[in-house]
């Protein structure tokens, strides 16, 4: 076995020892990985000891082996949930058969179509974050950016393997473009929206390990439903991962809540202007972060009325989160009711069940932003100050589906442009607004023992360490 | 007219002259042997599935298949004969054409296949007059309509009699609501070069055109009283005789094809045949010769219809029928050699080095017939180029005819192709190209550079252009089965008309007009309303009412 692609570089439960076509495929795809993460990971800190999780097999124990490790030498694995035995089809026309074990030829396009759009999300953030390091608001923030950047860099391992494993020469190929795609880049964007949008504030990374960390962890359920049985078991390892993801973000978030609030009930500051004065990220600009992260990332759920989600539903390729939830696993008949715009008004309609699959997997989104948002909101009011957070109406500021080009107040109004443009100041962050959360940021905090001021410490640190525990040692 | 739905037995091409139902053949004494007579004499109640009765002459798919046989074994055996002469058995009917009640029996995937097979049937005959120097003669000593009359136009010449009442027409349009199917519009115009104004004007007449007038309008060469018929059609054909340019050999038999058959699998001597339903699949695999093979055109003669260039196109031709009719839903069919490729060049070379011998030339021109047939089969075909495959030559013609050519890269196993001077335009398409010619129009400079190159392996063959798709030891079985999965899940229908669409660039001819537009037509018209709904024409012929038509043109 060579010296870059063998059990020891590469944990892994897939059988990498004996599989010829993976070893090849790795081999030509490593390097460029490895070249690709120096270009576009994280910025700096590459030599630096970084205090991670490595998953080094799928057992309880194995998934969590914590180490200082440099990021470049870092042992990006494959790994496959446990199958479960005699794992039948549950839902879409081949509803009770057997799942697949191999590509249907049938269905390659399609599956392919899924997994590169899912794999290409993956790089893509990492790119987005690249900055993040040198505006860190602690050493604790500052190693759990670099966790999820590794990990995102792990869940492209997981496509490609896919990608590699199971469809020949043009698997290959798509495994490759996903490392030349480069967010926000014009000439080669990354496919989805919300992954070329910059990613620059540590308030912005937060919003976007919460909400959009989030989309993929509802398109990872959607996933793990499906008859390819292959991307099933990756994809329900791919959740735990996504898990920790969120909650760095859910944290950061209400830290941010929790040091705002409290210094505002401290100090009595009852408007936004005295609360920018003392270092602090107003509750308004919150506010307006959540506005625009939660709804570039509703758009990630594609179109309300979707032919293809229809097909990938039909098809067994992509089902509802936690199918087993359904009664009715077929929904041939069913149909959902949803507001769309007629005649410059809003309407209802009823759309056949199954081309609605886009807009069922976005209401159980929209309910778990909810429950994180709740979250927020209690750490607010326990100090006594009469904000709410609110999740905008999910017609507000939609670049996909059937609200598209419209222009829609937080609460779902439909507006004229000349409105919109008037007051989109008020609900999405402006120009002066992304200036002000930056200057909080403009220094890097590097000393473990300190904190940011616009941020609450966590509770707790790292498998059992403090929280001033040195997690990533800094190489002068 | 329903469809009929029950299950028929197989349809089978094989026949010998001695069980002929419908012709006879002969050799009449007044041109010395050197006339081949076919004469139709359909029995009304031999038809070759029940339901219908095959009156006035009017003919099947059984009634097509001894002609067939017929043409093939006076290609063959009878290298004596210098002219065709087709007639009829009965006394005021030529031939009525193909019986409508068996049309309107059968389903349309049948009538499709039926019309492609009557087609390919009356190209030979032009082609027995092309290229082996044998001009045909249709005599008419009675009416020749629809399909008779398509019939008659496929030969060199034609003689009516005039009797005041024999006339040739195309009836389908306004009778049926269809169109003559086999060839016969675009004769008038391309073959016989008839006005366009006459054209439509005849072909609108449901009774036809009798004597004068046909002959004025160009439908008959010549229209003599009925008691001149004969001398007129002797004269004709002595002339035919004259011009012929056929070539003697010794005459070979065409001996029955031997076939093990099972239920999902045909073996033949060099090919074999294997279904897989479930899957929609198939497999076509053809062997090289594997004892010794002539060397001469009289070892040739000599070792007949089971010389290897005979025996295995034979049995392809077979299998392909076989595939059409007794196979519909097969979708995919990979096509695959087996065998040393030097015995396939060395056939190859005898061919071409003897191409002008009379036997050698109806050798070459039997293949070149097979593939043709190939070319307009209604499945995807896949070569699959494989270590110990032969797709040199002749048989590189199967992979250049297929719709995709996989070939393997392999690191340990040498895999190649090659061509022979078979490649370079002996074996043309119905387009008059030559299959490396019709592939690399874009860069037509790369035919000869094909030519010229010895075996290719893969790397060489992609450069080259004639491979689609080389994947490797590792990746093969998977993008291989895949390839086909997914091809047998695509439309059928839109597969046929994709690869009618792709498979022949190039030049129109009068047969790809025939195979591409007027039977495209026709299958369109066969599945519209006004000619097999509830009161289309078709459904409603031979019975009191009226057709009613949806009025809108497209
Ligand atoms: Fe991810
Ligand atoms: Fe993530």
């Amino acid at each position: 076995m060579s010296t870059v692609v063998n059990d020891t570089k590469i944990p892994n439960n897939v059988d990498l020892a004996s599989d010829k076509r993976l070893q090849r495929a790795l081999e030509a795809w490593q390097p460029n990985f490895l070249a690709w993460w120096k270009e576009m990971g994280p910025c700096g800190f590459q030599n630096d000891d970084v205090f991670l999780r490595t998953a080094v097999s799928v057992t309880s124990d194995g998934w969590a082996h914590f180490d200082y490790v440099k990021m470049p030498d870092y042992r990006w694995g494959i790994f496959l949930a446990d199958p479960v035995p005699d794992r039948k089809i549950g839902f879409g026309d081949h509803y009770g058969e057997p799942v697949w074990k191999e590509v249907p030829g049938e269905y390659r396009n399609a599956l392919r179509r899924i997994i590169v759009t899912q794999g290409d999300t993956e790089p893509a953030s990492v790119e987005q974050q690249r900055m993040l390091g040198h505006s860190c608001p602690s050493v604790y923030d500052l190693r759990n950016l670099f966790q999820v950047n590794v990990e995102e860099g792990r869940h492209l391992w997981a496509m490609v393997y896919l990608l590699h494993t199971y469809f020949g020469r043009d698997g290959r190929e798509e495994a490759e473009a996903l490392l030349q795609r480069r967010s926000g880049d014009p000439d080669k964007p990354r496919i989805l929206g919300a992954f070329n949008e910059p990613c620059t504030d540590w308030l912005s990374f937060y919003m976007f390990t919460f909400f959009t960390d989030r989309d993929g962890k509802f398109q990872l359920l959607a996933l793990a439903e499906s008859a390819f049985d292959p991307l099933s078991r990756t994809t329900r390892f791919m959740l735990t991962e996504e898990a920790h993801h969120m909650f760095v973000g859910e944290t950061g978030v209400l830290r941010i809540c929790e040091r705002t609030a409290q210094q505002m009930a401290e100090k009595k500051l009852d408007n936004a202007d005295q609360v920018r004065a003392a270092g602090l990220i107003d509750l308004e600009t919150m506010q307006k972060y959540l506005n625009l992260w939660y709804s570039l990332s509703l758009d990630l759920f594609g179109g309300e009325i979707s032919s293809n989600a229809a097909t990938y539903f039909a098809t067994g390729l992509k089902g509802r989160a936690k199918e087993e939830q359904y009664e009715d696993h077929k929904a041939l008949d069913g149909t959902y009711a949803m507001d769309v715009v007629k005649d410059g008004k809003l309407a209802r309609e009823d759309v056949p069940l199954r081309n609605a699959m886009n807009e069922v997997l976005r209401d159980a989104y929209i309910e778990d932003c909810q429950r994180g948002v709740d979250k927020w909101n209690r750490a607010i009011a326990a100090h006594g100050i009469p904000f709410k957070l609110e999740l905008p109406s999910r017609r507000f500021h939609r670049h996909i589906g059937v609200y598209a080009g419209l222009y829609f107040d937080p609460k779902g109004n439909l507006l004229t442009k000349e409105e919109w443009e008037a007051k989109k100041d008020e609900w999405l962050p402006s120009a002066a607004d992304k200036e002000f959360v930056k200057s909080l940021m403009a220094k890097p905090v590097f000393d473990p023992k300190q904190m940011a001021n616009w941020i609450a410490p966590p509770k707790q640190g790292i498998k059992g360490r403090p929280v001033d525990f040195e997690y990533v040692r800094r190489q002068a | 007219m329903a469809e009929t739905t029950t299950q028929h037995a197989p349809v089978r091409f094989e026949t010998h002259p001695d069980r002929y139902v419908h012709w006879k053949l002969d050799f009449p004494a007044e041109h010395d042997g050197k006339v081949a007579r076919l004469q139709m004499d359909v029995k009304e109640d031999r038809g070759m599935r029940p339901g219908y009765v095959l009156k006035l002459n009017s003919y099947d798919l059984g009634v097509d298949i001894e002609l067939a046989d017929a043409l093939q074994r006076i290609r063959f055996e009878h290298p004596e004969v210098r002219a065709l002469l087709v007639t009829s058995g009965k006394d005021r009917i030529f031939c009525s054409g193909a019986n409508i009640y068996m049309l309107g029996s059968s389903s349309h995937g049948f009538k499709v296949n039926f019309c492609k097979f009557t087609n390919e049937t009356r190209l030979y005959i032009e082609e027995m007059s092309a290229e082996s120097g044998i001009p045909s003669l249709a005599s008419l000593n009675g009416t020749a309509s629809g399909g008779g009359y398509e019939l008659a136009i496929a030969c060199d010449e034609i003689v009516l009699a005039d009797d005041g009442s024999s006339a040739v027409s195309f009836p389908e349009a306004p009778l049926l609501g269809v169109l003559p199917g086999t060839g016969g519009l675009t004769r008038l115009v391309d073959k016989r070069k008839i006005r366009r104004d006459l054209a439509d004007a005849f072909s609108t007449i449901a009774e036809g055109v009798r004597g004068k007038r046909a002959v004025e309008w160009g439908l008959v060469d010549e229209a003599p009283p009925k008691a001149k018929l004969g001398e007129v059609t002797k004269r004709r054909l002595d002339a035919l005789v004259a011009r012929s340019t056929r070539k003697p050999f010794t005459p070979i038999t065409l001996t029955p094809l031997e076939a093990k058959r099972s239920e999902n699998k045909t073996e033949y001597g060099y090919v074999t045949l294997e279904l897989s339903p479930k899957a929609r699949t198939a497999r076509l695999i053809v062997k090289a010769p594997t004892t010794k093979q002539p060397e001469t055109p009289e070892e040739l003669a000599k070792a007949g219809a089971s010389a290897w260039a005979i025996q295995a196109f034979r049995e392809l031709d077979d299998a392909l029928l076989d595939l059409r009719f007794n196979h519909p839903t097969i979708g995919v069919v990979s096509v695959e050699t087996l065998g040393d490729p030097a015995a396939v060049l060395a056939v190859d070379a005898m061919l071409a080095k003897h191409k002008d011998d009379g036997l050698v030339r109806e050798v070459i021109l039997l293949m070149k017939r097979v593939l043709k047939r190939m070319d307009l089969t209604a499945k995807s075909f896949f070569a699959l180029v494989t270590p110990g495959s032969c797709f040199v030559g002749s048989l590189l013609e199967l992979a250049l005819a297929s719709d995709r050519i996989y070939m393997k890269d392999s690191e340990d196993e040498e895999v190649t192709v090659a061509t022979s001077p078979l490649n370079a335009g002996l074996l043309p398409m119905a387009n008059n190209l030559s299959r490396l010619q019709t592939r690399f129009l874009r860069e037509p400079e790369r035919v000869s550079r094909v030519l010229e190159q010895g075996p290719l392996r893969t790397r060489d063959a992609v450069a080259a252009g004639l491979v689609t798709f080389a994947p490797d030891d590792i990746d093969w079985d998977d993008e291989i089965r895949i390839a086909f999965e997914e091809r047998a899940s695509l439309s059928p229908d839109a597969m046929t008309g994709m690869e009618a669409s792709l498979r022949f660039a190039g030049p129109e001819t009068m047969e790809t007009k025939i195979f591409g537009r007027l039977s495209a037509w026709q299958n369109w018209i066969f599945q519209r309303p006004n000619a097999v709904g509830e009161k289309g024409a078709l459904t409603l012929y031979g019975r009191p009412e009226r057709p009613s038509f949806d009025w809108a043109r497209t």
